[in-house]
């Protein structure tokens, strides 16, 4: 190996400052909703305490956050699963052309690079011009989608660009049939990417804000709430809540990437051992 | 296979863009919404100072954002893509950079309170360091403040697809201008950068129609000071001017996708994954 440059420390700093840049204001609100009862929101801290968690379990306090949590969450598995399932049904599709798919493709473009508000004020509308209510379930969760479904897609055309398609060609010869293919040979292998498409449909929906605006109806998601809560509520309360949800993202972002690794470790294990035999 | 997806993006997408330009063209009065065919809006929309300012604002940010997360994240991807050398610390560094977009981004605005605040973190560092004597009151609710939210937001769009074409380069490019005589700047500049422009092109795109279509944190991080063209529409939804808010999102609408279509001359998307 060649000794390293100077051009190599100079780009350390600039990346550490740059993950402090990206971390330390997170960090500094987890460390000041530990804030003791008479601080406010900053600097210095007025000793520490649990206070401003303890009262994030008093329900008038603050309003319905355990409510709007159970809300984002089930709205996040009902998107992580759709997602999930819609994408490797496109994926899948698009690895031939089919009529439309053009077409299709430009959708998914723009309904990546739409301004979100149009989302949410267009299907608002249509909701309430046809006399339909809007709520979180439906009509919040069909915007979510369109936020969603582009990135898993675009991940199934990434993973789909490098699959090798003797595999498939080899199972159909030794008499498999469409759907045993799929199950036991292509999807076992795309299994570790699509981890990656739920981990992007559930947190994208769980921190989903501008597309829920219009479109959850009476009862708030969790950033909803959260966005209430910035306009009337001055105390660390705020950061509190910031960081107990930072940390429940953390954990799913953890899961996911466990989740991931294991799966390739098992698939590099389990996989084939052809090449591998005595020659 | 197709069919699920299509008709989830017919009805969420195309359905509300139609609705959208449909009302665009409606009348309102002070509680309800009625269908006619009236130019009224864009009249309004057209002939009244603030859109005009409100639309110099909008790209004033995301020229300014673009500047700044192009530097920021072309830094970041270079230096993990040529000057991390094993691929596992390639990607653990890599998520440590992509984690951030999985959490909340209005918690991520809020973190910048104690920071930026009149007494906050910032304040206080250079008033002990002597550098100023009174607290700047332009750090928090300023337009500073939210393009600092924006390279703060966005800079991962810009990380995430340059750091996915510079790991394409084949090094041997790299060895072959070395060879060559080329010096470090030369081969940055006539090699690296020219093959990473697709993954500048879709990180940009990101960027610009992210910032062009926001309106939360430009009312967050101004403190309602500022505006762009977002928050012109989310005004109109709160005082439910439906067909004006409607009439302003079809031009905003057009104007991404001018953008979108200028930038998607110089990079073919499809190739690119």
């Amino acid at each position: 190996m060649e000794p390293r440059s100077t051009s190599f420390y100079v780009l350390s700093a600039f990346f550490a400052l740059f993950v402090l840049f990206l971390y330390g204001p997170t960090i500094t609100i987890a460390i000041l909703s530990f804030q003791g009862p008479g601080g406010g929101l900053t600097f210095p801290m007025q000793g520490t305490s649990l206070h401003w968690f303890r009262n994030l379990f008093e329900q008038q306090a603050v309003g319905d956050i355990w409510g709007s949590f159970s809300r984002s969450f089930v709205l996040g598995l009902m998107v992580m699963v759709s997602t999930v399932v819609l994408s490797v049904m496109g994926g899948l599709a698009f690895r031939k052309r089919f009529k439309g798919s053009s077409i299709l493709f430009y959708l998914i473009i723009t309904s990546l690079v739409i301004p979100s508000i149009l989302i949410s004020l267009g299907v608002g509308l249509i909701f309430s011009q046809s006399g339909l209510n809007v709520h979180w379930s439906t009509s919040g969760f069909g915007a979510q989608l369109t936020w969603t479904l582009p990135f898993g897609l675009l991940i199934m055309f990434a993973v789909f660009n490098r699959f090798d398609k003797s595999y498939e060609e080899a199972a159909h010869d030794l008499g498999a049939t469409s759907w045993q293919t799929l199950r036991h040979v292509v999807l076992p292998i795309i299994g570790p990417s699509l981890i990656g498409v739920a981990l992007f449909g559930f947190t994208l929906s769980y921190d989903e804000f501008a597309r829920t605006l219009l479109t959850s109806g009476s009862y708030n998601t969790l950033p909803l709430e959260i966005f209430g809560m910035t306009t009337n509520v001055t105390t660390p309360v705020l950061y509190a809540l910031g960081t107990l949800t930072t940390v429940f993202s953390l954990l799913m972002i953890g899961l996911f990437l466990c989740l991931a690794l294991w799966s390739a470790r098992r698939k590099a294990r389990a996989g084939s051992d052809a090449g591998k035999g005595m020659l | 296979m197709a069919l699920p997806i299509m008709a989830v993006l017919v009805f969420f997408l195309v359905l509300p863009i139609i609705m959208i330009v449909t009302v665009s063209f409606w009348q309102a009065t002070e509680f309800s919404i009625i269908p006619a065919f009236d130019l009224e809006n864009y009249e309004f929309l057209f002939g009244s100072n603030v859109t005009y300012r409100v639309f110099f604002n909008t790209f004033k940010y995301a020229f300014i954002t673009w500047v700044f997360t192009l530097s920021i994240g072309f830094t970041v991807a270079y230096f993990l893509a040529f000057h991390i050398r094993s691929l596992t610390w390639q990607i653990a560094l890599f998520l440590l950079c992509t984690i951030p977009f999985w959490t909340s981004n209005i918690i991520r605005m809020i973190s910048w309170i104690p920071f930026l605040g009149r007494n906050g973190i910032a304040n206080s560092t250079l008033i002990s360091w002597g550098v100023i004597e009174e607290p700047l009151d332009w750090l928090l609710f300023s337009d500073f403040a939210v393009i600092l939210a924006f390279v703060h937001l966005y800079t991962l769009f810009m990380v995430v697809p340059i750091f996915n074409t510079m790991m394409r380069i084949d090094k041997s490019l790299i060895e072959a201008a070395r060879d060559a005589g080329a010096s470090g700047a030369q081969i940055l500049w006539n090699v690296i950068i020219p093959l990473t422009k697709p993954g500048i092109m879709i990180g940009t795109i990101f960027v610009v129609t992210l910032v062009m279509g926001d309106f939360i944190t430009v009312r967050f991080m101004s403190g309602s000071r500022s505006a762009n063209v977002g928050r012109l529409i989310s005004n109109d939804i709160a005082l439910l001017a439906y067909p004006s808010a409607s009439a302003t999102a079809v031009v905003l609408l057009l104007t991404v996708l001018i953008v979108i279509g200028l930038m998607l001359r110089f990079v073919d998307i499809r190739k690119e994954l």
